[in-house]
């Protein structure tokens, strides 16, 4: 008659590891048994917080798609009250800096240490770059008073662009109340994306800062290559944004 | 250091406050769940029963109406963001997931406890609402009186919102975990059905939740920058809100009850020590309602003026739940024949589960049907069918969990004469309560009211009596509890002779689950290939498992 489980004939020294030698690299987590479980198992994690992303986003999208379909005028002046050059430019600049993180996860693959703090400055570079662009066409819409909702007040140089921009669009004349719902949307899509670009920022400074104190290597770079995908999430989302919002006949 | 202890475990292996509050241990972050929800059941209970003693009487009887419609606005909105959805996957998954998969922890310990200060800081967002503020608008924040109503209301969905993210974060961790941290030997098809039940639950977490997020965080908007999504004064749509609410909410209804579900698995399995019949069939069953969850959130919104053909398509949907769900009822009935079958009080829950689920889901497919939710919609009716499932679903499902595991948590056995009392209390105290509301309900008592017609003042009292003998019962098993963590005998490594991985380990388990890194050479329902050792339940000598009970 045995008085215990098997598993439970505990060996009773004060070693905490299980099968003491094995355990791998310094990088290895005490709870994986091998570094490729410890990178599969971060990769999974991230892709599933990305399917997370898409989903808060979703909503979003989901409003959009109604009130365009109610309100068709209203978006139409509204997306013409947006400076198409100013979002192209915002593109550019984030497919390049999508593309700076995609190198910078390549040569830290390659264990070039150097090249990838080069690539991370870039894309920090772009993704402040992107932010000022935004700054600056926010800071224009506050001052005119092109506002969301109840908080819609255009002054006379506001009220003008209106104008212009109902002119240049297909409804022509008249101002369709509902320009403040398409600005309630435009604010809260462009803010949320916003945030997460400055997410990205910080982020990606946690990572050079991590990357010039020479913590990844050959072997393990798992952090550049999940930040680099959330990136890439982040830009997709505006590739989506761009022409929903500023590209509008 | 933990040298001089003979039975290290992951209760003595550190000590002080610091060693719990930083931990990244999966099995005290879950205890430190467990009390967390612990405690905001217990004051979402209080609001219960604030709740039925002012409805017990016609009239005001202890409250103004104004403090009712706070009252039961808390009472909604404690008991399903911070206690059920939490209670199962984020106090026993945390502490049994990893456990069951015979992994040493989950695969990102460090987001596990950011998982939960970000849950710690939501609560204390809703709190500060509670206390500073004035929420009455019913824990659905419909709009658009949700976003005229109170500012406090944009506290009270900030916490929320905050709390999603800690049940986000909870799901992506377990979904890696499950998919990465299996012993060797552990195929998917051994997989015991407690972890199909939390992996498809956390695969809704993944989904569903971010759509209330965003939910929230727009209705935060709409009170802060009137972005007119939501206002019909705006030129914003309410039922929109109701879509994106629900699209979240029916979902989440399974967030709350498949790991009840999965719970129970467990506890037929080892009370009846047998093979759980159709095995594939059940962790399917899970599978799909996750998936077909989120198809049916319209019949929620049969009267709130959707178009008919979506009615239609919600409607014929919904009735598809009750496939799956038929399945788990049928296999777990079919498992119990021809089972040992012992009584012991985690199996009571678990049969009380199999009852008041099969009550509560087959009300639902009243309320599923079109013509019959017009006459039902918003009454006392879809209360108790909620309820039914809620409580006599999921806390049935997690009391026996809490049952049937508190021995292998605290390493201490409790009393099983007041157990069982304590679960005759709540099992007749929740019967009374809440059948006397599907009589309301049928003949037409609204739900939310403050006030009611003569002829509902018996049932009235009636369901308030209830509530109290179910307040009485949750005082006894409380009591019981704390005396067993007092003065509790010494718990063996399996009590219960159960063929589960989890009571392979000693009770309370060793800071790395198993002290020896286990593998999986047989099915955690596998009886039949099990060694007398396997089975020993420390109380008797190893035999042929329990006679009294054989069919
Ligand atoms: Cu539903």
């Amino acid at each position: 008659m045995t008085t215990e489980a098997v598993a439970s004939s505990a060996p009773p020294g004060g070693d905490h590891h299980h099968d003491s030698g094995h355990h791998g690299p310094e990088f290895l987590a005490h709870h994986f048994d091998t570094p490729v479980q410890q990178f599969d198992a971060a990769k999974l994690g991230m892709w599933l917080f990305l399917a997370q992303e898409v989903l808060f986003f979703s909503g979003l999208f989901v409003a959009y798609a109604v009130f365009r379909n109610w309100y068709p005028a209203a978006f139409s002046v509204g997306s013409h009250l947006l400076d198409w050059r100013m979002g192209a430019l915002n593109t550019v600049v984030l497919l390049l800096s999508s593309f700076t993180a995609a190198m910078a996860v390549r040569s830290s693959q390659q264990g070039n240490q150097k090249q990838t703090s080069t690539y991370l400055i870039i894309t920090i570079v772009c993704a402040f770059a992107f932010m000022v662009v935004k700054y600056f066409e926010y800071s224009h819409k506050i001052h005119v008073g092109i506002l969301p909702g109840s908080l819609w007040n255009p002054t006379a140089e506001g009220l003008e662009e209106v104008k212009a921009a109902a002119a240049t669009s297909y409804v022509g004349e008249g101002l369709p109340y509902h320009i403040r719902t398409f600005f309630g949307i435009y604010f809260v899509m462009t803010g949320l994306h916003g945030i997460h670009v400055l997410v990205g920022i910080g982020v990606f400074i946690w990572i050079l800062k991590r990357n010039m104190r020479g913590e990844f290597t050959r072997e393990h770079f798992t952090a550049v290559d999940i930040s680099a995908l959330y990136w890439h999430l982040v830009d997709l989302i505006w590739i989506y944004l761009f022409p929903l919002l500023y590209l509008i006949d | 250091m933990a040298g001089e202890h003979t039975d290290l475990n992951y209760l003595n292996h550190e000590r002080g406050i610091k060693s719990w509050l930083l931990t990244l241990d999966h099995k005290r972050i879950g205890i430190m769940y467990l009390v967390s929800v612990m405690i905001a059941f217990a004051l979402g209970g209080v609001m219960a029963l604030l709740v039925r003693t002012e409805l017990a009487f016609k009239g005001e009887t202890m409250m103004e109406a104004d403090t009712y419609n706070q009252v039961f606005t808390l009472h909604g909105a404690i008991m399903v963001f911070l206690f059920i959805i939490p209670s199962v996957p984020a106090a026993l998954g945390n502490f049994f997931l990893p456990i069951m998969l015979g992994a040493k922890d989950v695969a990102f310990p460090k987001l596990n406890l950011a998982s939960y200060y970000i849950y710690v800081l939501g609560t204390i967002f809703t709190i500060v609402a509670i206390l500073v503020g004035h929420v009455d608008t019913g824990w659905t924040f419909y709009t658009p009186y949700s976003a005229r109503a109170d500012s406090s209301v944009v506290w009270m969905t900030m916490g929320v919102f905050i709390l999603g993210f800690s049940s986000i974060l909870t799901g992506v961790n377990f979904v890696a975990t499950v998919h990465k941290m299996r012993a060797p030997g552990l195929v998917w098809t051994r997989l015991p059905l407690f972890i199909w039940g939390i992996y498809a639950t956390a695969v809704i977490q993944v989904l569903a939740t971010p759509v209330l997020a965003i939910t929230l965080f727009l209705l935060a908007m709409e009170k802060v920058l009137t972005i007119g999504i939501f206002d019909p004064q705006l030129g914003g749509d309410p039922v929109l809100f109701q879509h994106f609410f629900w699209f979240y909410s029916h979902p989440a209804v399974y967030i709350m009850i498949l790991p009840g579900m999965a719970v129970v698995n467990e506890l037929i399995a080892t009370f009846s020590q047998r093979k759980i019949f159709g095995y594939m069939f059940v962790a399917m069953s899970s599978v799909a309602l996750a998936l077909l969850g989120f198809l049916v959130w319209g019949h929620h919104m049969f009267t709130s003026g959707m178009s008919e053909y979506a009615t239609m398509v919600f409607s014929a949907l919904t009735f598809l739940v009750a496939i799956p769900s038929g399945v788990k009822v049928f296999n777990w009935v079919a498992t119990l024949y021809q089972g040992s079958i012992s009584l012991a009080s985690p199996m009571l829950y678990a049969l009380g589960f199999i009852a008041l689920f099969t009550i509560g889901g087959l009300t639902g497919l009243f309320l599923g049907t079109l013509s019959v939710d017009i006459h039902l919609h918003d009454t006392y009716f879809v209360v108790a069918h909620f309820h039914y499932v809620m409580v006599g679903g999921t806390v049935f499902g997690f009391l026996g969990g809490i049952h049937y595991w508190w021995p292998k948590m605290t390493g201490r056995m409790y009393n099983e004469t007041t157990a069982r009392w304590a679960f005759a209390l709540v099992f007749t105290g929740f019967n009374v309560t809440f059948f006397s509301q599907f009589v309301m309900g049928s003949q037409g008592m609204p739900r939310r009211y403050y006030d009611y017609l003569d002829q509902f003042q018996p049932l009235h009292m009636t369901s308030s009596g209830g509530a109290y003998i179910l307040g009485v019962g949750f005082l006894v098993m409380t009591v019981m509890f704390i005396q067993s963590l007092r003065s509790g005998a010494q718990a063996p490594a399996n009590p219960w002779a159960s063929a589960g991985y989890e009571w392979q380990t000693t009770s309370p388990p060793h800071p790395h689950n198993f002290a020896v890194d286990p593998e999986m050479t047989r099915g955690p329902y596998d009886y039949h290939l099990c060694t007398d050792e396997e089975l020993f339940d420390g109380l008797r000598a190893p035999e042929e498992p329990a006679a009294e009970h054989a069919a």
